[in-house]
């Protein structure tokens, strides 16, 4: 064993909002140069801690900081936080898109020195100096709201380099990025790491957690379960500990199928997607896996009739359709639940009982034109009990909800215009692992009473658990096309990646 | 950044040489120095409007009671003048200065202390200050201004044909104020902090920018453009008329939203809206020469107000050919 020092060292950490505890008793400890975890559900107290750690909230008396075993601290305030280099990546990253790369890069010196004469040349070699530290491409010049978001983590990375981080926090820095993309940033972690710099990740991506950090700390409903070596750590065992529960990941068992409701045939759309063919039959559930930008949004809107494809056939129920738009496609019975929840699946304002009704609302007016809010409320109360959304009161704006609950309301809101077929575009992004189960539980049970579903995922974890046949696509083509019980899930993570 | 709004600055140079070369063939008056130099000094005080307000519009915020501010520094100006017995430029300017940047801040206060939104916010102030204005003026207006003010300042004088083209003071100071707003603008951090700030304001924030301190100052220095322009203006005309320059706010945005800054922040350049100001006034101006019923003029304005905004925006509208644009 050898001992290695201890950047940061954080004990008795307890912190209340009005009555409520956010964390209690929490220890944490970051060795330098380590890549520790940060795990737990939402609301588990993660953003708090960071936020300690970071200045930005001053924890309840008691607790007790040190650095490098020395420099006892009661609390650490922004002004700390800056001299001890401890920074964070928010997930929205805070860059700046009308600037260039160099400029967001040293920014910082700006507010520093707002008065000094800018030099542009030297802006871009300091920033030259950090892009070739971490070993990595980018243009110092190029205006960051032009890069890929992948391209910004890394602008974003750089800044904090430059800015002398020791200890960088990352929250969800991967949750965006492709397989590929997510290699790449791993990689730069690591060099981050051999540079002596701690870097601590939150992620919903277990495999990824595992895979990268040395230890791993579980918060749960505001508690420290405890710090762990991910050494001879499991994904199943992670979940437990973090959600207290033991979730078993149970394969989809069914071969009842009906007839053929949908049908693609050679379709095409120039730029997206090319000869896409395939059946959907009564009941099953279809995978359509691939990488971001693969195309599988891209077909799931044309099948939703809010593109128009330029050549092939979408057949429904054996009869060629043409839908001007998605309101043509609504009343053929298909139902597309968004990839972005948060924007374009939700009104974030409105209430719990609005969202779920919003789809069907012109059949409930009565008389024509004129809402009508008791049959709102029955219909959402019916849909809160059948999909067990947890709700104090449906009236609350349904930004009130937990991203688990939220999707079901996304699913209640579709469900209730009574579709034969459903689309599900990355249904579970951002929902923890918990939820994650509930709401495919809901999935399985729509496709045994007879729906014809798409799953659109990029984890082939889900695609295997949850589907019965699972199409591949790579740049807007289908590179494979198999039944699930063939393959095992390795054998998909290597397909989808390949 | 750069490289679009260099794009847009060329773009609104070639309509206007264009427009310029067209005029020159098609009217016998356009191409001569006394017309040149009317355009300039009539155009002095939209451009010291303009570059004050793409200030506002680069750090994401939007100000419409400007050209109501510098009513009523004209208003108060003079009238303290003439209760001091006349007065002088120094004092003028400084006064001017003064209650513009004070009206200024008022619209800052309510942006970031009450958060307000700017537009609602300056709504809000254009007819407040309006009001007030109307109400202790009673609509009157003052003829009898100081003699420093009523006497035209030439500072270049060419003989021209048959009578002199002179340029005026108001020209020299916009000149002036163009100078410093592109100095802070693009020399110093400063202007840097101010188009991070319009970018993203949170992510500003983050980075500990003093929000206040950015709000304040770009609702201040409008203020102070708008004050000075306001007493410029007032010594152009020879007089001040309460309602002279209502209706001025919407002219002078269009021309710095056509100079490429873009409402919601983060964009804009202090010679873009100064091209701004002077395509709108050389095709002001040709239609007057070509003879043209000035019934049509604010109809044809408006069209290549529109033509010119989507040529800048083109590429926004063209389809996209690539498969993946994605980078591995």
């Amino acid at each position: 064993m050898n001992e290695k020092n201890i950047a940061i060292s954080a004990k008795s950490i307890t912190k209340h909002f009005g009555d409520f505890t956010a964390l209690y008793n929490v220890d944490f400890e970051l060795r330098t140069g380590e890549i520790h975890c940060l795990a737990g559900e939402n609301g588990c107290g993660k953003s708090t801690l960071i936020k300690i750690i970071n200045g930005v909230y001053q924890p309840d008396p008691g607790a007790k900081f040190s650095f490098e075993g020395k420099l006892e601290k009661k609390q650490i305030l922004p002004s700390d936080a800056k001299r001890l280099g401890i920074h964070v990546i928010w997930q929205d990253l805070a860059l700046f898109p009308d600037l260039t790369v160099a400029e967001n890069i040293i920014f910082d010196h700006y507010v520093a020195k707002p008065f000094k004469l800018i030099n542009n040349k030297k802006a871009c070699s300091d920033a030259q100096i950090v892009i070739n530290q971490l070993g990595i491409f980018l243009d110092p010049r190029s205006r960051v709201g032009d890069l890929s978001i992948a391209k910004r983590q890394l602008v974003a990375i750089c800044r904090v380099i430059h800015a002398k981080a020791r200890i960088v926090f990352m929250d969800e820095p991967t949750a965006s990025l492709t397989k590929k993309e997510t290699e790449n940033l791993l990689a730069i972690v690591r060099t981050l790491s051999s540079q002596g710099i701690s870097v601590v990740f939150v992620s919903h991506r277990l495999g990824e957690v595992l895979d990268i950090c040395e230890r791993v700390t579980i918060l749960r409903d505001g508690k420290s379960v405890g710090t762990f070596p991910t050494q001879g750590m499991t994904q199943k065992k992670l979940t437990s500990l973090m959600t207290g529960l033991d979730i078993e990941l149970t394969k989809r068992n069914n071969s009842n199928f009906g007839p053929t409701v949908l049908e693609l045939k050679n379709l095409s759309r120039i730029g997206e997607f090319e000869g896409i063919s395939f059946s959907l039959r009564k009941g099953e559930i279809l995978g359509l896996t691939g990488l971001l930008g693969s195309g599988r949004t891209e077909i799931a809107h044309a099948i939703f009739g809010m593109t128009k494809a330029t050549s092939g056939e979408i057949k429904i129920d054996g009869e060629a359709v043409n839908f001007k738009s998605n309101v043509d496609a609504i009343a053929k019975g298909i139902a597309y639940v968004s990839e972005d929840r948060l924007r374009l699946g939700l009104d974030q304002m409105q209430s719990i009982n609005m969202n779920s009704a919003v789809t069907v609302i012109g059949k409930l007016s009565k008389p024509a034109f004129f809402l009508h809010p008791a049959a709102i409320r029955a219909l959402c109360t019916d849909w809160i009990k059948l999909l067990k959304i947890k709700v104090s009161n449906p009236a609350l704006p349904v930004s009130s909800l937990s991203g688990g609950n939220q999707q079901r309301v996304v699913l209640a809101k579709w469900l209730a215009t009574k579709p034969k077929i459903i689309i599900l575009d990355s249904p579970t992004v951002g929902v923890d692992v918990g939820a994650k189960v509930g709401i495919f539980d809901i999935v399985r049970k729509l496709s045994d009473e007879g729906m014809a579903i798409i799953l659109i995922s990029d984890e082939a974890s889900e695609i295997y658990h949850n589907t019965d046949s699972f199409l591949v696509l790579k740049s807007g083509r289908i590179s494979f096309s198999m039944k699930t019980s063939e393959v095992n899930e390795e054998k998909i993570e290597g397909i989808i990646n390949a | 950044m750069l490289n679009y709004l260099k794009k847009v600055e060329l773009i609104l140079l070639l309509l206007l040489i264009f427009l310029s070369v067209f005029l020159s063939y098609t009217t016998d008056s356009f191409l001569t120095l006394q017309n040149l130099f009317d355009i300039l000094n009539n155009q002095a005080v939209s451009i010291i409007f303009a570059v004050g307000l793409v200030v506002v519009l680069m750090a994401g915020g939007i100000d419409i009671s400007f050209s109501i501010v510098a009513s009523v520094v004209q208003y108060i100006v003079v009238t303290i003048m003439i209760l001091i017995g006349g007065g002088n430029w120094f004092l003028g300017i400084c006064l001017a200065i003064i209650i513009g940047v004070s009206l200024g801040f008022f619209n800052a206060l309510l942006i970031c202390k009450f958060r307000i939104v700017s537009i609602v916010a300056t709504i809000g102030t254009f007819n407040l200050f309006f009001g007030l204005l109307m109400y202790f003026t009673k609509g009157h207006s003052i003829y009898n201004i100081p003699d420093w003010l009523y006497e035209p300042i030439p500072i270049i004088d060419v003989a021209s044909g048959n009578s002199n083209a002179i340029l005026y003071l108001p020209i020299i100071v916009a000149v002036f104020l163009v100078l410093i707003t592109w100095f802070f603008l693009t020399r110093i951090g400063f202007g840097r902090i101010i188009i991070g700030f319009g970018s993203d304001l949170e992510a500003a924030r983050r980075s500990g920018v003093n929000v206040f301190l950015v709000q304040f100052f770009v609702y201040g220095w409008l203020g102070l453009c708008a004050g000075i322009g306001g007493l410029m203006q007032s010594h152009i005309v020879r007089e001040v008329v309460p309602n002279a320059l209502y209706g001025r706010e919407l002219d002078i945005l269009s021309a710095v939203v056509l100079g490429g800054a873009v409402l919601g922040g983060g964009r804009g350049t202090v010679w873009g809206a100064v091209l701004g100001v002077m395509l709108l006034a050389v095709v002001q101006n040709g239609l007057n020469l070509l003879g043209i019923t000035p019934f049509a003029f604010k109809l044809i304005v408006g069209l290549i107000f529109l033509v010119a905004i989507s040529a800048v925006n083109i590429h926004r509208f063209l389809p996209l050919k690539v498969v993946n644009t994605r980078e591995d």
